[in-house]
């Protein structure tokens, strides 16, 4: 997962997209997630985390992080290769 | 100890959502209903399940003749069979002391069946076949007359009897409003409703004792019914000078909203709806008015439904699925759809989810489980991150929908009323397969 470059990511969960002038509010799973990534952590480490952290299945985190990646697609913050290619893992 | 999980999600900041009603408007959790946790009444009922409290039936039903009756002398509530005919439900209003409106020969027979006496029963409708208006005769209803052709067929059914039935005038009239209701009964304007008032008191087989009128449904102007209250005060004045017939009751109908907020309306309707005693106001004091001796008030019947009901029913649902639809929206698939929850044809429905949840939202649109596309609850709702398995509750749908409801892919499902003292009983229970086949018969050719 990663955004692109020019988005601008706040602890709190703001998002700005200063191409578009676009900003978004993440909730505080989808902030850290966020933050995560953009420390350089792949996916597979990050919902191992979330998993010790958070009661929640692995089915469930798999499609609710499906999920994130379709709406970050969709608000056009994806990295090119990662938009294009639709890379899930 | 792990943490409680909430999925992930992004909402899109944009300046022109921002309103004064706030983030979280119908996102407050009801985790309870009548002091039953929704939690218990899903456990042991299942889901979907329709809620009814007594003790809003009652309350509500309270404060309607309260509405009237601190302001005019002689007040009567018809209960409106067609807005919920469960009998626990006619039975509660009953016991309160309403009399029976209904619509149909179905209708009359549940009343009879309820315990309200004949000539407690008011039958309006625009259909009535001869045995009803046979049956309406036999157990001395007042038939409320809606045309021409059924009023000759009453006359004829009339020949034979003893006594003369008891009719109302069903009258229509213009009260001000748009769309004016001219389908059911006969116009006052043009003249054809004194011409049948003429007809029934000359034919000398008919006993008029009322006049009617219904203006229309959900009206949101008490002035209407005060214009309606004086035209149906002046017509009864006229009977008497004219018919030398002197009207026993004047019924203003229904027709008063809840406070279900239509669809396209941009303020909730709590905020928009006038109260009942508005309503009151209008019709008592147009009839105060209209010239009648003290001691010669005709009685006010009213016929409320939906502002007796609609306040007593919820609806208990569960979420099957979420999806994201091609546009970016969020959309959750619950277990009832429009084949259970008919009024959603009509309304926003406020609908909240039974736990708490953080305070992210995310703007979704309300699907129900039938393979249709018409199946959608609510086109944009602002929910928390409801996951498969939530429990969500249905506001004030008491009125319409248990018996407009449909038996379609679906079965329907339990009916509870939890009294007022805290008991829940099942009022109607789930269907099952046997019970939806019951009536279907298969040829012999098509059996094995």
């Amino acid at each position: 997962m990663k955004l692109k470059p020019n988005i601008a990511t706040s602890e709190a969960g703001f998002i700005f997209n200063p191409a578009t002038g676009d900003s978004f509010a993440a909730n505080p799973l989808a902030a850290d997630i966020l933050a995560r990534a953009k420390a350089g952590l792949d996916a597979a480490a990050i919902k191992a985390d979330i998993l010790e952290r958070y009661d929640v299945a692995p089915g469930q985190l798999e499609k609710d992080w499906d999920d994130l990646l379709a709406q970050l697609r969709d608000f056009n913050l994806l990295g090119e290769a990662e938009s294009e290619h639709q890379k899930v893992t | 100890m792990k943490q409680p999980y909430e999925r992930p999600t992004l909402r899109k900041l944009t300046a022109g959502a921002l309103h004064k009603f706030g983030p979280r408007a119908g996102a407050a959790p009801t985790a309870a209903l009548d002091g039953v946790a929704v939690a218990e009444l899903v456990a042991r009922f299942g889901s979907p399940l329709f809620v009814l409290s007594e003790r809003q039936l009652r309350r509500s039903y309270q404060a309607a003749v309260r509405a009237f009756g601190t302001r005019y002398p002689a007040v009567q509530l018809a209960w409106s069979y067609k807005t919920n005919y469960l009998n626990a439900v006619c039975r509660t209003f009953h016991q309160e002391g309403a009399w029976a409106e209904v619509v149909s020969g179905m209708e009359l027979e549940k009343a009879l069946l309820n315990g309200v006496p004949g000539p407690h029963i008011l039958f309006n409708g625009p259909g009535k076949r001869r045995t009803d208006l046979e049956q309406a005769c036999a157990v001395d209803a007042v038939i409320h007359l809606d045309n021409a052709d059924e009023l000759h067929l009453l006359l004829d059914v009339a020949a034979g009897r003893a006594t003369r039935p008891r009719v109302a005038l069903r009258v229509n009239l213009d009260a001000g409003i748009y769309p004016q209701w001219d389908r059911f009964g006969f116009n006052l304007e043009n003249g054809e409703a004194w011409q049948a008032l003429g007809r029934v008191v000359a034919s000398g087989r008919l006993a008029l004792v009322g006049l009617h009128c219904h203006i229309g449904t959900y009206v949101l102007q008490p002035k209407a019914y005060g214009v309606a209250a004086t035209k149906l005060a002046a017509l009864a004045r006229r009977c008497g000078r004219e018919l030398h017939t002197a009207i026993q009751y004047l019924d203003l109908g229904g027709g008063f909203p809840s406070t279900n907020t239509l669809k396209g309306a941009y303020l909730p309707a709590a905020d928009t709806v006038p109260p009942l005693d508005e309503y009151a106001e209008a019709i008592t004091g147009a009839l105060l008015g209209a010239g009648f001796p003290a001691d010669e008030l005709p009685l006010l019947v009213l016929e409320a439904g939906r502002a007796l009901v609609d306040d007593a029913g919820s609806l208990i649902g569960s979420v099957l699925a979420n999806k994201r639809l091609a546009d970016g929206r969020r959309a959750t698939i619950l277990d009832f759809g429009v084949n259970l929850l008919f009024t959603s044809f009509w309304y926003d429905h406020h609908i909240s989810p039974t736990r708490e949840f953080s305070d992210q939202t995310e703007p979704t649109v309300l699907y129900g489980p039938l393979c249709m596309n018409i199946d959608q609850l609510r086109n944009s709702i602002a929910l928390p991150l409801l996951a498969p398995g939530d429990t969500v509750v249905v506001h004030k749908v008491g009125a319409y929908n248990m018996s407009q409801w449909q038996q379609f892919i679906n079965l329907r499902p339990n009916v509870v009323m939890i009294d007022e003292a805290g008991a829940v009983h099942i009022i109607r229970a789930a269907e099952t397969l046997d019970y939806l086949q019951q009536l279907e018969r298969v040829p012999a050719h098509l059996l094995p």
